[in-house]
């Protein structure tokens, strides 16, 4: 593998970047909204939720990307791979970081909200003011972690045909036949981009899990 | 816009579907039970005395932790035969998913071992029983109860990511609707009806592991 197909790889590597951090932040904040509607309290809206955040994490990334994709076309949306496939990833995103935060919510003890409550807060200072940032933090590490699988995530973008890493891998690869090479260094890639990540994440817990006791 | 959704195709397609939903689930069961093994292999392996037998483990969870299934099964799809193995995509897609998800299990069985007590060791050696009988009556189903949730969504992940198997051609539901999809152009019909069946798959294994859990560990804790 020469020095050019090593930069088509890195541009590759860029889309990839590009991907995660579009899916990761527009992700953030529809999971936001759904975390919320999944604690809102009128039952109504928290089943609707329970089923969003179900059928997402019951069906196969890949498939939600082919629906998306070809759903979006359908309904007379003209789209480029780049934004269904980010549309894909964030509506993703959204249903798992939705379960992640509903689950922290949660876990902020409820004297917390009822002292709140005591104060005269409303729902949107509550939130913002004590509940939220209590929440943050106890998510961090799943969050990480799920950030990790969305960064992995997002080679499946290449099987719906968007030139991403994995893809730019699977095109050096067919041009110069040393799979194994091009694959490897993909991998790596990856690894150089989570890795780091996942150390975070750890390190997180653990200090999180000392600081409990 | 004045498309008209037709599923007749899907209609046509449905038993070679339904045919490739037990291709699934075939992937999915010979992928945990290899998973299992490898999950329980490696954890004796990382308490092994010998340093590097550690630390290869420890590097084998973090390369498959970190790196997308997708790439490590095109890698195994082309380094098994380098290696003299030609196997066809079914059985590789298998192994690809057995390590996938055994450097996973590892961690959630690693955890599993260390949530009990030495103590536990300790009294059940003091009572005279042999240190098989220890493991075997004493640590073994509080340890399966204290990794069985992780370890079963675990293998709902791995299920769901049979699909991914696809992209080397393996007998699976994602494939069989790939071909019905380019035969057809039915693209949004095709994939709209395989996607609930994936939530039906996932929704029955959720079930069965439930059935198992409430069968077997629905003990009180003290």
């Amino acid at each position: 593998m020469g020095r050019d197909e090593f930069l088509f790889l890195l541009i590759g590597l860029k889309w990839t970047v590009a991907l995660s951090i579009v899916a990761f932040i527009c992700g953030s904040i529809a999971g936001l909204a759904v975390a919320l509607a999944r604690t809102c309290g009128i039952a109504i809206i928290e089943r609707v939720t329970a089923g969003y955040i179900a059928v997402f994490q019951g069906t196969p990334l890949l498939m939600q990307l082919f629906v998306v994709y070809y759903g979006l076309a359908l309904i007379g949306i003209k789209m480029d791979a780049w934004a269904a496939v980010s549309v894909g990833l964030t509506l993703h995103a959204s249903a798992y970081l939705g379960e992640i935060w509903r689950g922290s919510i949660e876990a902020v003890p409820r004297g917390q909200t009822e002292a709140a409550k005591a104060l005269a807060l409303r729902y949107v200072s509550r939130m913002k003011e004590v509940v939220l940032p209590q929440a943050i933090r106890i998510s961090l590490p799943a969050t990480i972690g799920f950030l990790v699988q969305l960064i992995k995530g997002t080679s499946l973008a290449s099987i719906v045909g968007f030139t991403e890493l994995t893809r730019a891998g699977n095109i050096i690869s067919n041009q110069i036949f040393q799979p194994i090479t091009v694959f490897g260094v993909v991998g790596i890639l990856y690894f150089l981009m989570c890795c780091p990540l996942t150390i975070y994440g750890a390190h997180l817990e653990r200090k999180f899990a000392t600081e409990v006791r | 816009m004045n498309y008209t959704l037709d599923f007749t195709p899907v209609i046509d397609g449905l038993p070679d579907l339904l045919t490739a939903c037990l291709g699934t689930f075939t992937l999915a069961i010979c992928g945990m039970l290899l998973a299992t093994v490898i999950g329980i292999g490696g954890v004796v392996l990382r308490q092994s005395p010998i340093k590097a037998l550690r630390w290869l483990v420890i590097g084998f969870v973090e390369i498959i932790r970190n790196t997308p299934f997708l790439v490590q099964i095109f890698f195994i799809y082309f380094a098994l035969p380098l290696a003299g193995i030609r196997l066809d995509p079914t059985p590789t897609a298998i192994i690809a998913l057995g390590i996938n998800g055994g450097a996973y299990a590892i961690e959630i069985i690693r955890g599993g071992v260390q949530s009990i007590s030495k103590g536990q060791m300790e009294a059940g050696l003091a009572l005279g029983l042999h240190k098989a009988q220890v493991f075997r009556l004493i640590i073994l189903k509080p340890a399966l109860r204290a990794i069985y949730p992780s370890l079963t969504s675990q293998f709902v992940l791995l299920t769901l990511s049979t699909s991914i198997a696809s992209a080397i051609s393996a007998y699976e539901l994602t494939s069989v609707s790939q071909r019905i999809e380019s035969d057809s152009f039915r693209s949004f019909e095709v994939y709209f009806t395989v996607t609930a069946f994936y939530l039906v798959i996932s929704w029955v294994m959720m079930r069965i592991f439930a059935f198992f859990s409430a069968r077997y560990f629905a003990y009180p804790v003290k």
